[in-house]
């Protein structure tokens, strides 16, 4: 490329990233502006500059707790669905068994059926087991997940059969095997699913919004910033609120970009 | 006699593989009954059942009930402020996706930066991209206080015929970090000597984008139209914490009048609509394979 056409390709990548940079910066703008002069001058730059309502927004919408309670929830539904997704995948990459094929396509069929299509039954389950405002309830609806059992049986359909029939040689049982080969050989597809379904877990609202009935002591971080935005005129605190929601998956992404990007295209994209 | 052996060894190692097979996907199939089939089971038979004004006395009336729901005013709204979301933030996403990652996909120094700039909005939870639009344009404390031009001067989400396309901006925001990925990754999988042969041939960058360029990502394209069409007829949180289903119930979609009919008087017609919006998204999932299937280019 000559060098004028390199600077007009930057000119337009600059002037593309600022379009979709803006609102985070009128967020953070916003986050540091007094409330009662945000309006007085400019919207472009900070008015009457204080930072209280990050503090502010930390005690009102306890959000250490929340913090806690949102970490305690992804990590387990993390666990659990890399856990579940590994055994099944599997048993439908490697084993031999009847109704292979139609059990893998009621796995697959979970997909037609979302929470927010068997949100109401869902709640009566809850509501039966006393699980509203509970760990158990967070999380036990995520346990498994389709999108999970795909996308590693594709990685396990990739492990040479060679190293498969040298371990049956060797005697080793499946779960042997599994362990120490397996898993091992396809840590990337296994290490995107893991961050894949961290995001969406620590990000889920609905569900969250559906069952947790006590805000005070059970809200995750999403639902304490909803009851945040009730005071919405304070603006700086809920706003500060939701910079502060977003750090954990600013976080992961900064450290996972890799295994999310190719987490999030797996499907896109063959090979 | 050697044969009649290992023919009982193989069987009883086929049972005990079955076994280990039936061992691992167990704990699977005891989630997906417990939390999808199940409770789906539950609503279709919830639908045949209509309740008295107190959700209580509950009488089987047949199919009657999700005659009158599905014909009825609330599911054909419900359906409508789904689809518009639909209109809003897909066709929004195809493009603006597709912006990004042309603009992104090229071999400059320094544009890993960009790369990650673009894909910054994964970041985003729903909840937090819906604050982010509260600021931008919230009627109350948005940057941006007026409306639509065209469509009078209330604030975007205080007027019935503009609050739609208001909720729908944050989603919009909030997809463009998928969106660009998912079609970057399209881009960077067209191998080098076609691009290459298309410019040699003669072939201009805006008519090698149309003819070499997008027939090569449109798979990526569909999974990226399926994506999209998925989560915008699941989205709730924007519409709960922008507008509540606000103004004059114009941002009520079908998830979120289904949220709202939680009581046990409701719960019959709530069942209905969720049946419903099972439908729909079963149909317009199945529909885009059939239609689009054909017309998209799979490379060998």
């Amino acid at each position: 490329m000559s060098r004028g056409r390199a600077l007009a390709w930057y000119l337009l990548l600059t002037t593309l990233s600022v379009l979709v940079l803006a609102p985070i910066y009128f967020l953070l703008v916003r986050a540091i502006s007094d409330p009662t002069k945000a309006f007085t001058s400019s919207v472009l730059t900070p008015q009457g500059v204080r930072f209280d309502g990050f503090s502010q927004a930390w005690e009102r919408g306890n959000l250490g707790g929340a913090l806690v309670r949102s970490l305690v929830v992804t990590v387990g539904i993390t666990t659990l669905q890399v856990t579940t997704s590994v055994l099944a995948a599997y048993a439908f990459a490697f084993l031999r068994f009847p109704f292979k094929r139609v059990l893998f396509a009621v796995f697959m069929a979970t997909l037609l059926l979302p929470l927010e299509v068997t949100l109401l039954p869902n709640l009566h389950t809850m509501r039966d087991l006393g699980w509203f405002d509970s760990y158990q309830g967070l999380i036990m609806p995520f346990a498994a997940a389709a999108f999970g059992t795909f996308l590693i049986r594709q990685g396990f359909l990739g492990i040479p059969s060679e190293i498969r029939d040298a371990a049956r040689l060797e005697g080793w049982s499946h779960l042997q095997f599994l362990v120490r080969f397996a898993v091992p050989l396809t840590r990337p597809v296994i290490a995107s699913f893991s961050v894949i379904s961290f995001m969406g877990a620590f990000n889920q609202y609905l569900w969250p919004r559906a069952i947790i009935t006590d805000a005070e002591s059970w809200a995750t971080v999403q639902i304490a910033l909803r009851g945040l935005t009730s005071r919405i005129e304070q603006s700086n605190v809920p706003v500060a609120g939701a910079v502060i929601a977003a750090v954990p998956i600013v976080i992961v992404l900064i450290l996972f970009q890799r295994q999310i990007v190719r987490g999030l295209t797996a499907g896109a994209v063959k090979g | 006699m050697i044969a009649r052996q290992e023919a009982t060894v193989s069987d009883s190692g086929r049972l005990r593989e079955a076994l280990t097979a039936l061992a691992f996907i167990a704990p699977s199939l005891v989630v997906f009954w417990a939390f999808s089939f199940y409770p789906f089971q539950q609503l279709i038979l919830r639908g045949l059942y209509r309740n008295n004004a107190s959700g209580t006395n509950l009488r089987w009336v047949g199919w009657e009930q999700y005659g009158d729901v599905l014909a009825g005013n609330e599911f054909r709204d419900g359906l409508w402020h789904s689809m518009q979301f639909v209109l809003f933030t897909v066709p929004a996403g195809l493009v603006l996706g597709t912006v990004l990652a042309v603009a992104a996909n090229r071999r400059l120094r320094g544009i890993k930066v960009f790369q990650t700039i673009f894909s910054s909005t994964i970041a985003t939870s729903t909840a937090v991209a819906s604050v982010v639009f509260l600021v931008l344009i919230n009627q109350q404390i948005g940057v941006y206080q007026g409306g639509v031009p065209g469509f009078g001067s209330q604030a975007i989400l205080e007027n019935p015929s503009t609050a739609m396309f208001g909720v729908s901006l944050s989603a919009i925001w909030q997809n463009l970090g998928l969106s660009f990925v998912i079609v970057l990754a399209g881009l960077q999988a067209i191998p080098q000597e076609v691009e290459e042969a298309a410019t040699l041939d003669g072939y201009g960058p805006v008519r090698r984008f149309f003819r070499i360029t997008l027939p090569m990502i449109s798979p990526v394209l569909l999974f990226l139209v399926v994506v999209l069409v998925i989560f915008a007829l699941q989205a709730f949180a924007p519409i709960e914490l922008l507008t509540s289903g606000g103004p004059a119930r114009s941002t009520e979609t079908l998830v979120y009048k289904i949220f709202e009919r939680q009581t046990p008087d409701l719960l019959g017609e709530g069942a209905v609509l969720s049946v419903g919006l099972f439908g729909v998204t079963f149909l317009v999932t199945l529909g885009q394979f059939l239609l689009l299937e054909r017309r998209v280019h799979y490379g060998s």
